[in-house]
């Protein structure tokens, strides 16, 4: 018997809630952006999710263990999302009510205030293969009224785009999903110890919330050991989230 | 058979005021670093580049010789945002023609079909259509009736890549795992420049690596440039991985110094101070 493993952590129910993402996706590939989404991706592949695809953050297809499996160099990975076999989870500097969401800029795109990594792919994922969002910081700043440049495309601006196929938005406070009216976003879960009244607070917009708000799941404790001793032994997680 | 090879600075000299240039690599991979430093000592300016940023943007930017910019995205991967591009668009330095990555590959590939543009199922919906109010859409005249964006073709009068190896003729191999888009930016082009980390005999490609690594052609080659560490300090796998050290230095150091420590002479000049520099 090893020592007994203290309670989750805030970051490790934030990693449950981003593997949950993955859950029943069968042979895509998981393309996590960000510390979290990767060790979410990594657990879902280690347990309940065996047929994800993962990168080594290059251009190889590997198994948890490193051993390579593929070859995935830009030109194939844009083929997987216009393909649509891949869920990515990106980031978002701004995102708004119905899931625009901004990587590129902050302030009037003329000139910015702020110039952030511009557009990337979030255009071509948005229109061709389920996307979720992970915001490290939930907060007032991140989840605006309007975002200051659309780069992945929202539920009010999908209209005719077959393969629009927005999830959920995972923050380090709850979980929230577009079942709101006009499918907007609406709480669904909040991470053990959060109110939702804090996760209004945090949000420039008036969240749908869900008639039952339900609380993350903590991790089990092979998968705690699993994010503890093999993914993540440094603990980089508590400096993306901390508590 | 004609040998292509010539110095970096003969390559720029063939450059002109006003050109539409490509760079080859992927952030901060594999850029064709000692083109661009050799643009740099160059008078050459007035520039619409087109990449997938990274410091070769940056640098350019930092120079005031890039007109307009065609990309998505400019970065040096382990430190995210690039730090002159950031300036120079908070400054309204550079006009911006921002498409998405698919856009851009697709526009790419218009080019080197030379197609005026390719159908691409990205850009509607997003705030691409809105910067860039000259993009036109285009519906399948099949029974889908989708709507897409026509991406215009990315027609280059230059490309500029750095791969592992070269023969004298042009012909270009890459021996890391990802090709990125180079052959697409030769194809792309009028002229294309291909530097090299080593120059080999042609017979010496194959030993090195299976056919398929043989990624550029000659027949989309102009000139050929032996430029050890030539993609520095962006990685050049398998010969060597990004200087992360020296790449914090770009990013924290002001432009002025950094260009005057490290820019000033020629690669020679450059390495030795890259090597000697650090704090």
């Amino acid at each position: 018997m090893t020592e007994a493993m203290t309670e989750a952590t805030r970051a490790e129910h934030c990693v449950i809630a981003c593997a949950e993402e993955w859950r029943g996706d069968g042979e895509v590939l998981a393309s996590p952006m960000g510390l979290i989404p990767s060790i979410g991706a990594r657990l879902a592949r280690l347990t309940f999710a065996p047929e994800l695809l993962l990168t080594d953050g290059e251009a190889l297809l590997v198994t948890p263990d490193g051993t390579v499996e593929g070859w995935l160099p830009y030109r194939r990975h844009l083929t997987l999302v216009t393909g649509g076999r891949r869920h990515v989870m990106m980031g978002a500097s701004q995102i708004d009510r119905h899931g625009n969401q901004n990587i590129s800029c902050v302030g009037p795109w003329e000139r910015p205030v702020r110039q952030l990594l511009g557009v990337r792919g979030a255009p071509v994922n948005t229109l061709n293969n389920p996307v979720s969002y992970w915001v490290p910081r939930h907060s007032r700043r991140v989840f605006v009224e309007r975002v200051d440049m659309v780069c992945g495309v929202g539920h009010d601006r999908a209209a005719g785009a077959r393969y629009h196929a927005l999830r959920r938005v995972v923050s380090d406070l709850g979980v929230l999903d577009f079942g709101g009216p006009g499918r907007t976003m609406r709480l669904v879960a909040v991470h053990p110890g959060v109110t939702v009244e804090q996760v209004r607070e945090a949000t420039s917009f008036e969240p749908a919330v869900a008639d039952e708000v339900a609380v993350t799941r903590s991790p089990t404790a092979a998968e705690l050991r699993l994010i503890r001793e093999v993914i993540d032994p440094g603990n980089a997680r508590a400096r993306e989230v901390a508590g | 058979m004609r040998d292509k090879t010539m110095t970096a600075d003969e390559a720029v000299s063939r450059l002109r005021d006003g050109m539409t240039v490509g760079i080859g690599g992927w952030g901060s991979r594999r850029k064709p670093m000692a083109l661009v430093r050799a643009l740099l000592r160059s008078e050459v300016s007035d520039l619409t580049v087109v990449s997938y940023g990274g410091p070769d943007v940056g640098m350019l930017a930092a120079a005031g010789r890039i007109r307009r910019l065609v990309a998505p995205f400019a970065t040096l991967d382990s430190i995210p945002l690039e730090p002159h591009f950031r300036t120079a668009r908070e400054r309204g330095d550079l006009d911006l023609t921002e498409v998405d990555e698919a856009m851009f590959l697709w526009g790419l590939q218009a080019a080197a079909n030379r197609l005026p543009f390719l159908p691409v199922r990205a850009g509607l919906g997003s705030d691409v259509m809105r910067v860039n109010p000259g993009l036109r859409t285009v519906t399948s005249p099949y029974d889908d009736g989708e709507t897409f964006v026509a991406m215009p073709a990315l027609r280059l009068d230059a490309a500029l890549v750095h791969v592992n190896r070269a023969d004298r003729r042009g012909n270009g191999q890459y021996l890391g795992p990802d090709p990125y888009f180079d052959d697409l930016f030769c194809e792309a082009a009028d002229t294309a420049y291909v530097s090299c980390e080593r120059l080999v005999d042609t017979a010496e490609l194959t030993k090195a690596g299976p056919p398929q690594s043989l990624l550029v052609g000659r027949h989309t080659v102009t000139g050929v440039i032996e430029a050890p560490g030539g993609a520095h300090f962006t990685s050049c796998a398998p010969d060597y991985g990004r200087d992360e050290e020296f790449q914090r230095v770009y990013a924290t150091t002001p432009w002025p110094r950094f260009a005057a420590r490290y820019l000033g002479g020629d690669e020679r000049a450059y390495r030795a101070a890259a090597d000697g520099g650090r704090s």
